[in-house]
């Protein structure tokens, strides 16, 4: 397993490309939402948390297809597949090193493009966490995306319409608790929300993802 | 008659649902004749709502099937799970566009409803959102069936989305429910205690109610006749294709 970890983080930094362009798609995104709607600060301060959250959402859809699709195209999937660790373990591990790539960067990359977006002070400490709660949950989910859609020839687009709709509890629980800690109000129930969802997805998705890349390694 | 199994037998299947279609269908047009002319022309106009209340004949039934679809659809995912009958895996695969036009029915009377009502056609409303994003689990299993060519790697992986979707779906329908109050009144279902209970102004009066009934059965018959038909197609088109691919190797 944690060879595994290790070979998919050396890819992941060596190969090039990967690692990083989540951060950079993430501050384009930042960065075009002002062009778009104005430059008012108030009204920026007013949507920072959610486009935050959306941007990391759609930096993280980015880099869904690269999990598995790079494994299955050159036999790595189907020589892990043959080794004695289980599937759902494999899928779990391609996860995490998913998160540790793209997730962990985008949560300490947050409160500085926050800064851009004016986001308020009591804001900063909220969006970190509901990023670094939620993040892990976006990996969990997109992994099994990848997983369904990994036989498909250029099946990226298709990635995202499944599995974009399968973000939607996830989204929601977490801008709200980004917004709700930037605007000062009480937070504890969509972090517990927010939590159960993350803890719940990696507890139970890897038997699903492991099921589905069964069917497609047959 | 032995057990409900032998209808996953596709030659049982099939010649079943030719004995069955043309009944459940006449019966479903004339359900829905008869229901939807005598909701749109013989019931009194609302002393609020004006005879915009009539819509009411084509939301109600499309909603409640459009759940209902993605339902059937979760069971015999299941069935075609445990027990391997490619008839269920099917019938999942042919109720699919079907439940995803309900859905857009749904949405768009109600859009229609809601314009001159509630001032608007489009609001986040919770039930609106939870349609909307129904509807894009549709779309996705749907894309999903048609990208993958084997039939039965794409009877297992559209089998695993809408169980993993379904879970989705209702979390997201709590989600939605917690980020914006709505709009949309209670459910027009919820009739017992307006009988007992006395409390009869929030609910639909029986002038509105029994023809109501009628478009509802008139739609499940509807969707009935609609998944049997296209779930026998899609046997005749896994059968054609495997005749073809016989003569090709002759």
């Amino acid at each position: 397993m944690k060879a595994l970890l290790l070979r998919d983080l050396k890819l992941a930094f060596r190969a090039g490309g990967g690692f990083g362009l989540g951060i950079a798609f993430f501050l384009i995104v930042v960065i075009l939402v002002p062009f778009s709607v104005g430059p008012e600060s108030s009204l920026l301060t007013k949507i920072a948390p959610g486009i935050l959250w959306l941007g990391a959402l759609l930096a993280c859809l980015l880099s869904l297809d690269r999990i598995l699709a790079l494994d299955w195209e050159d036999g790595t999937l189907d020589l892990v597949a043959t080794s004695p660790l289980p599937l759902e373990a494999v899928v779990s591990v391609k996860a995490l090193a998913h998160w540790l790539t793209t997730g962990v960067p985008l949560v300490v990359a947050a409160p500085l493009f926050g800064v851009l977006l004016n986001l308020p002070a009591e804001g900063y400490i909220w969006l970190v966490t509901s990023l670094a709660l939620g993040t892990p949950a976006l990996s969990v989910i997109g992994t099994f995306g990848a997983a369904l859609t990994v036989g498909i020839k250029r099946g990226g687009l298709l990635l995202s319409l499944l599995i974009l709709p399968l973000y939607v509890p996830t989204l929601i629980f977490g801008a709200e608790l980004a917004r709700r800690g930037a605007e000062g109000q009480a937070v504890s129930t969509p972090l517990l929300m927010l939590a159960g969802i993350t803890f719940g997805v990696i507890a139970l998705l890897p038997f699903a993802s492991a099921a589905v890349l069964r069917v497609n390694l047959r | 008659m032995g057990s409900i199994w032998e209808y996953a037998n596709p030659v049982k299947f099939s010649q079943t649902v030719s004995r069955f279609l043309a009944p459940v269908a006449i019966t479903a047009g004339a359900c829905l004749v008869v229901g939807l002319i005598w909701g749109f022309f013989f019931t009194p106009d609302d002393f609020r709502q004006g005879s915009t209340v009539k819509i009411i004949y084509l939301h109600v039934p499309s909603a409640l099937m459009a759940i209902n679809a993605w339902f059937m659809m979760l069971v015999t995912s299941l069935i075609w799970l445990v027990r391997r009958h490619h008839v269920s895996a099917l019938a999942a695969k042919a109720a699919a566009p079907i439940g995803m036009v309900m859905t857009v029915i749904a949405l768009l009377t109600g859009a229609i409803w809601g314009q001159p009502m509630w001032g608007t056609w489009w609001a986040w409303d919770p039930r609106l959102t939870s349609f909307l994003i129904l509807f894009l689990f549709y779309l996705g299993y749907i894309a999903l069936w048609e990208a993958i060519d084997d039939p039965d790697t794409a009877a297992d992986l559209t089998s695993v989305l809408c169980i993993v979707g379904s879970v989705f779906a209702v979390l997201s329908r709590y989600a939605v429910n917690f980020w914006n109050q709505g709009l949309h009144q209670g459910a027009s279902f919820a009739r017992v205690e307006a009988v007992t209970g006395g409390d009869t102004t929030e609910k639909v009066s029986n002038v509105f109610f029994v023809p109501l009934l009628v478009c509802i059965a008139g739609f499940v018959l509807l969707f009935v006749a609609l998944v049997l038909l296209r779930t026998r197609t899609e046997i005749h088109k896994r059968r054609t294709r495997a005749l073809l691919a016989r003569e090709r190797l002759a």
